[in-house]
C-alpha cells in the first residue's frame, strides 16, 4: 500500500532520520579525523625500506639515488613541463615520488622530489644502512669501515656486511657513554649551577638587607668553593668521557659514492632496514615509538620524542584545574545560596556566561599585562628583589599559564556548579535544618557532597578547554623548548616560575616554525594524536571520579 | 538478587508480626478510657495570636493553642488549610521561605521563639521535624543517624555507636539494618527510609516531634509501623502531627486539631472532635462533605 507523504510525516520518521543521520555525520567526521591523524602520524616510525636506483635527468645522464620512498604524487603533466622537464605529448598526468635521500651536511637538504618514469634499476639492496645521528638527520649509504683513534679497525667493500656486529657493539658503547655525559651534564652540573645560583642570590639578598657581614660571606664563600670543587671533578670527569666517545668513526659511502666519515659518538642508531624481517621491525617501531613519548626533542623539535611537552601539558592542566575548582566552586556557591537573587546577582549571572564566550587570546593578553607584568613585577619586588633585574614571576611561566587558563575556565565551573547545586532537592537541605545544623554546616557536609559529581562535570569541561589551548599559552608561558621539566629533584622540585613545553605548541612549531618542513610533518600529525590521547585520558579520568561520586550521591529517587 | 531476597523476607516478617500485634492501635491508645482533657494537660507549646504571612498573603489568621506535652497532637484539615504552615512555624522552618513574616507570639519554656535573641540551629534541636516525603542524607545508615550528633561536634565513637543504636531501637529498625548499618540509606525501602528518618531525628533527643503527614508517602504497612512508632514514642517525645487521614489522627492521636482557611475551626480531645464535634465545619469534614 502506498503511504502518501503527509501520513509520512505524521508518523515522525523523517525526524529519526534526520537525526540519525546528523549523529552518523558526525560519528563518521570524528573516527575520520582520528584516522587520519593516526595513519599520518604512525606510519612516521615504520622503518621503510630503502631504494637505491638510478634516475635519468633531463640531459640524459644518470644519477645514482638511495633513500626512503616517503610519499606519491599525482601531478598534470602540464605543471611538471612547465619547469622545464620533457614529459610525451600524449601523457596527462605524472606521478612523482618525495624520496628521503638524508646527509643534510652533504647535499644540503633531506628530501627530493623523483618523477617516477625517470627512475631506472630501481633496487633494495640488503647491505644499506641508515643511520640515526644526533645532527643533520638520517644518513644513507654502504657502511665501509671502522676506525677507532684513527685507525681502521674493520673494513668491507660496498655490498658486504661482515663488519657490521662490530659497528653495532660500538655504537653500543658510545651509547652508553652518552648516557653517561648526560646524567653528569643534566642532573649533576645542574645540580650544582642551581645551588650556585641560590647561593648567588643569598648573597645578593644578603648585600640588599645589609646584612653582608664577613662571616656569613666567608660561609657562602666556603660553601661555593665546596661546589667548585665539585664542578672541577665532575668537569674532567665529562672531558674524559668526551675523548672516550669520540674515540671511534666509521666511514661509509653514500649515493653518489663519495665516503664520509662521521663519529660514532653522534649516532643514535643504525639499522639495515631492508634487512629486517617484520618482526625485527615491529620491535624497531616499538622502539621508536617509546622514543617519542619519553625522549627530549633533538634537532629543532624535528627528531627524538615530546615528552616535555606531554609533561608539560599535563602538569599545566592539573594545575589548572586545582586553581580553578575551589575558586568556581566558591563563586558558585555565593552567587546560588548566599547572594540575594535580584538585579545584581543577575547581571554577574550574564556577565560570567559571557565571559566563556571571549577570544582565548584575550585572556593571553590580559594575562601577560595583568598577572605577568604586574602581578609578577610586584612579586618580584618584594620577594626576590635578589634576581632583579632579571625577572622570577615577572616572565612568563608554569604559573601564570595555569591561572590564565583557570580564568578562562573558570565560568564553565560557576555554571556547572550551581546547576547541580539548583538541583539538590531541597527536602534534604530542610531535613539537615530540621536537625540543628546551620546553613554552612548543610552546605559543607550534605549539599556540597551531592553537588560534587556537577562540580566534577564542570571540571571536565574546563580540563577539555584548558588542554586544547594554545593561543593564550604562547604569551604566559610556553616555549619552543625549555631546558628543563618544571618538576625535579632540586628544591623546591616545583618551578611554577619556569616556561615550560606544551602539545599544542609543538605542533604549531614544528609544523609552522620547523627549518625542515618535510621531516617535520609527520611529528605535527603524531603530536597531534599524542595531543588527543592525552586530552582524553586527562578527560576519562575525571570521568570515572565523577562516575564514582555520581555512584556514591545517587540522587534520591522515589 | 540476595537484597531481593531479603526484602521479600523482611515484607513477610512485617505482615506476620501485624497480625499478632493487631492493628487496632486506637484501643490500646485510648487504653482504660479515662478522659483526656486539654485543662489537665502540662503546656509545650503555646501559640497567641498567630498571624502568619506568604507575602501579601495572609495564611494563618489569628491562631490561639497550647499543644499538651508529652501527648500526640493531630492537624487535620483540607489540603491548603495552614495546618503543615503551623507546624512549620514552632521549629521556624517557615523562615526559609522567601517574603514569610509572623505576628504574635509562639512560646516554648516560657519563651517566644520568634524573639531576636532565640538560636534557631539550638531551637530546631529541640523540635525535630520529619517531612513528607522520606529524605535520608546520601551516606551511610550509621552517618545518618549520626548526623545530628556530629553537627554538635560529638565524634566519640562509643557514644556515637550507643546513640545510633538507641535511636535505630527506638525507631524500630534496628533488627531490619544491624548487619548493614554501613551500606547507604538509600538502598533502604520507603518506610525503611521514613524510620530512619525518624530514628535520626530522636538521636539529638529533641523535646518535640513534628511529623509532617509522615505516612502520606508510604504503602498501608510502612503506615502502620509509623503508627506504631508514634504510639512508642509519645511518652518521651511531645508529637505533633500533620495528616490527612482522618483514620490515622483518630488512631494515634490524643488531641486534634481542625483547621480550615487558615482559621482553627476546633481543638479538643480527639474521640470527642470526631464523635461529638462542636462546630458545624469540622462535622461537614469529618463526615466527608467536603476536603
Amino acid at each position: 500500500m502506498r503511504e502518501s507523504f503527509g501520513s509520512w510525516t505524521r508518523t515522525g520518521s523523517p525526524w529519526v532520520w534526520l537525526n540519525a543521520g546528523a549523529v552518523a555525520i558526525s560519528v563518521v567526521m570524528v573516527i575520520g579525523l582520528l584516522a587520519l591523524i593516526a595513519v599520518r602520524g604512525l606510519g612516521h616510525f615504520w622503518p621503510a625500506s630503502i631504494i637505491e636506483a638510478d634516475v635519468r635527468a633531463a640531459d640524459g645522464s644518470l644519477h645514482h639515488i638511495t633513500g626512503e620512498l616517503t610519499d606519491s604524487l599525482t601531478v598534470p603533466a602540464e605543471q611538471v613541463r612547465a619547469s622545464g622537464v620533457a614529459i610525451p605529448a600524449d601523457q596527462e598526468t605524472v606521478t612523482r615520488y618525495l624520496v628521503k635521500i638524508g646527509n643534510r651536511d652533504v647535499y644540503g637538504t633531506d628530501f627530493r622530489w623523483v618523477l617516477k618514469d625517470q627512475i631506472e634499476n630501481a633496487d633494495y639492496p640488503e647491505a644499506l644502512m641508515a643511520v640515526e645521528r644526533r645532527e643533520w638527520g638520517n644518513f644513507y649509504g654502504y657502511l665501509i669501515s671502522v676506525k677507532q683513534d684513527g685507525q681502521v679497525i674493520a673494513q668491507q667493500a660496498v655490498g658486504e656486511n661482515s663488519i657490521w656486529p662490530e659497528f653495532e657493539k660500538r655504537i653500543a658503547r658510545a651509547l652508553t657513554i652518552h648516557e653517561e655525559i648526560y646524567q653528569i651534564e643534566k642532573h649533576e652540573i645542574g645540580r650544582i649551577n642551581y645551588a650556585m645560583e641560590r647561593l648567588r642570590l643569598k648573597q645578593r639578598s644578603l648585600e640588599l638587607k645589609g646584612k653582608d657581614t664577613p662571616q656569613a660571606i666567608t660561609e657562602i664563600q666556603t660553601e661555593r668553593r665546596v661546589l667548585d670543587a665539585e664542578y672541577k671533578v665532575l668537569q674532567q670527569k665529562l672531558g674524559d668521557l668526551y675523548v672516550e666517545a669520540n674515540r671511534d668513526s666509521f666511514v661509509a659511502q653514500a649515493m653518489d659514492g663519495q665516503q664520509i666519515e662521521v663519529s660514532v659518538s653522534k649516532v643514535v642508531r643504525a639499522f639495515q632496514p631492508n634487512m629486517m624481517h617484520l618482526g625485527n621491525k615491529i620491535v624497531f617501531y616499538g622502539e621508536k615509538l617509546w622514543e617519542f613519548m619519553t625522549d627530549e626533542p633533538r634537532e629543532a623539535n624535528t627528531e627524538g620524542g615530546i615528552f616535555p611537552a606531554i609533561f608539560g601539558t599535563v602538569m599545566m592542566v592539573l594545575l589548572m584545574s586545582v586553581m580553578v575548582t575551589p575558586f568556581g566552586v566558591i563563586a558558585a556557591v555565593y552567587l546560588r545560596e548566599y547572594a540575594k537573587q535580584g538585579f545584581v546577582t543577575r547581571m554577574i549571572r550574564i556577565a560570567v556566561n559571557n565571559l566563556a564566550g571571549v577570544p582565548s587570546i584575550v585572556y593571553g593578553v590580559f594575562g601577560l599585562g595583568f598577572f605577568v607584568y604586574f602581578l609578577g613585577g610586584h612579586i618580584d619586588d618584594l620577594f626576590f628583589p635578589e634576581a632583579l633585574p632579571a625577572p622570577t614571576f615577572g616572565t612568563p611561566g608554569l604559573m601564570w599559564a595555569s591561572i590564565t587558563l583557570a580564568l578562562l575556565t573558570v565560568p564553565v565551573v560557576i555554571v556547572a556548579t550551581e546547576e547541580g547545586l539548583a538541583r539538590i532537592p531541597r527536602s534534604v537541605r530542610e531535613g539537615s535544618l530540621a536537625l540543628g545544623a546551620t546553613k554552612a554546616e548543610t552546605l559543607w557536609r550534605v549539599v556540597l557532597p551531592m553537588a560534587s559529581p556537577a562540580m566534577m562535570t564542570g571540571v571536565i569541561l574546563a580540563v577539555a578547554r584548558a588542554a586544547g589551548e594554545v593561543a593564550p599559552l604562547m604569551l604566559v608561558g610556553v616555549v619552543k623548548l625549555a631546558p628543563s621539566l618544571p618538576l625535579d629533584g632540586n628544591y623546591p622540585f616545583i618551578h611554577l616560575d619556569q616556561k615550560f613545553m606544551h602539545l599544542g605548541f609543538h605542533i604549531y612549531d614544528v609544523g609552522f616554525q620547523s627549518p625542515n618542513v618535510e621531516a617535520a610533518r609527520p611529528l605535527v600529525y603524531a603530536t597531534a594524536l599524542l595531543l588527543v590521547i592525552v586530552i582524553a585520558l586527562l578527560n576519562m579520568s575525571a570521568v570515572a571520579i565523577r562516575n564514582h561520586l555520581r555512584e556514591k550521591y545517587k540522587s534520591l529517587e522515589m | 538478587m540476595e537484597a531481593q531476597a531479603e526484602m521479600k523476607n523482611t515484607d513477610a516478617k512485617t505482615k506476620s508480626d501485624s497480625k499478632s500485634h493487631g492493628i487496632d492501635i486506637s484501643a490500646m491508645n485510648r487504653g482504660a478510657g479515662q478522659e483526656l482533657s486539654l485543662d489537665n494537660e502540662t503546656t509545650c507549646i503555646d501559640v497567641r495570636n498567630m498571624n502568619l504571612f506568604y507575602g501579601e498573603k495572609q495564611a494563618l489568621f489569628d491562631v490561639n493553642m497550647t499543644i499538651p506535652k508529652q501527648r500526640v497532637t493531630a492537624f487535620i484539615g483540607p489540603s491548603g488549610c495552614g495546618k503543615s504552615t503551623l507546624l512549620r512555624s514552632f521549629n521556624r522552618m517557615n523562615d526559609l521561605v522567601d517574603g514569610c513574616s509572623i505576628t504574635g507570639e509562639i512560646n516554648m519554656e516560657g519563651q517566644n521563639i520568634y524573639q531576636k535573641n532565640v538560636d534557631v540551629a539550638e531551637l530546631r534541636r529541640k523540635v525535630g521535624m520529619v517531612f513528607q516525603k522520606p529524605n535520608p542524607f546520601p551516606k551511610s545508615i550509621y552517618e545518618n543517624v549520626a548526623y545530628g550528633l556530629r553537627i554538635q561536634g560529638i565524634n566519640n565513637k562509643r557514644v556515637l555507636d550507643e546513640a545510633v543504636e538507641w535511636s535505630l531501637r527506638s525507631a524500630a529498625l534496628w533488627d531490619e539494618v544491624k548487619d548493614r548499618l554501613h551500606e547507604s540509606a538509600l538502598g533502604m525501602s520507603g518506610g525503611q527510609q521514613q524510620r530512619l528518618v525518624i530514628a535520626r531525628t530522636i538521636a539529638v533527643k529533641p523535646e518535640v516531634l513534628l511529623l509532617d503527614e509522615p505516612a502520606s508517602a508510604l504503602d498501608p504497612i510502612s503506615t502502620l509501623k509509623i503508627e506504631e512508632l508514634i504510639y512508642e514514642l509519645k511518652d518521651r517525645f511531645t508529637i505533633v502531627i500533620v495528616t490527612h487521614n482522618m483514620q490515622q489522627a483518630a488512631r494515634v492521636s490524643d488531641y486534634t486539631a481542625f483547621m480550615y482557611m487558615g482559621n482553627l475551626i476546633e481543638f479538643g480531645n480527639t474521640d470527642m472532635l470526631f464523635t461529638n464535634p462542636k462546630e458545624k465545619k469540622t462535622e461537614d469534614y469529618i463526615t466527608g462533605r467536603y476536603g
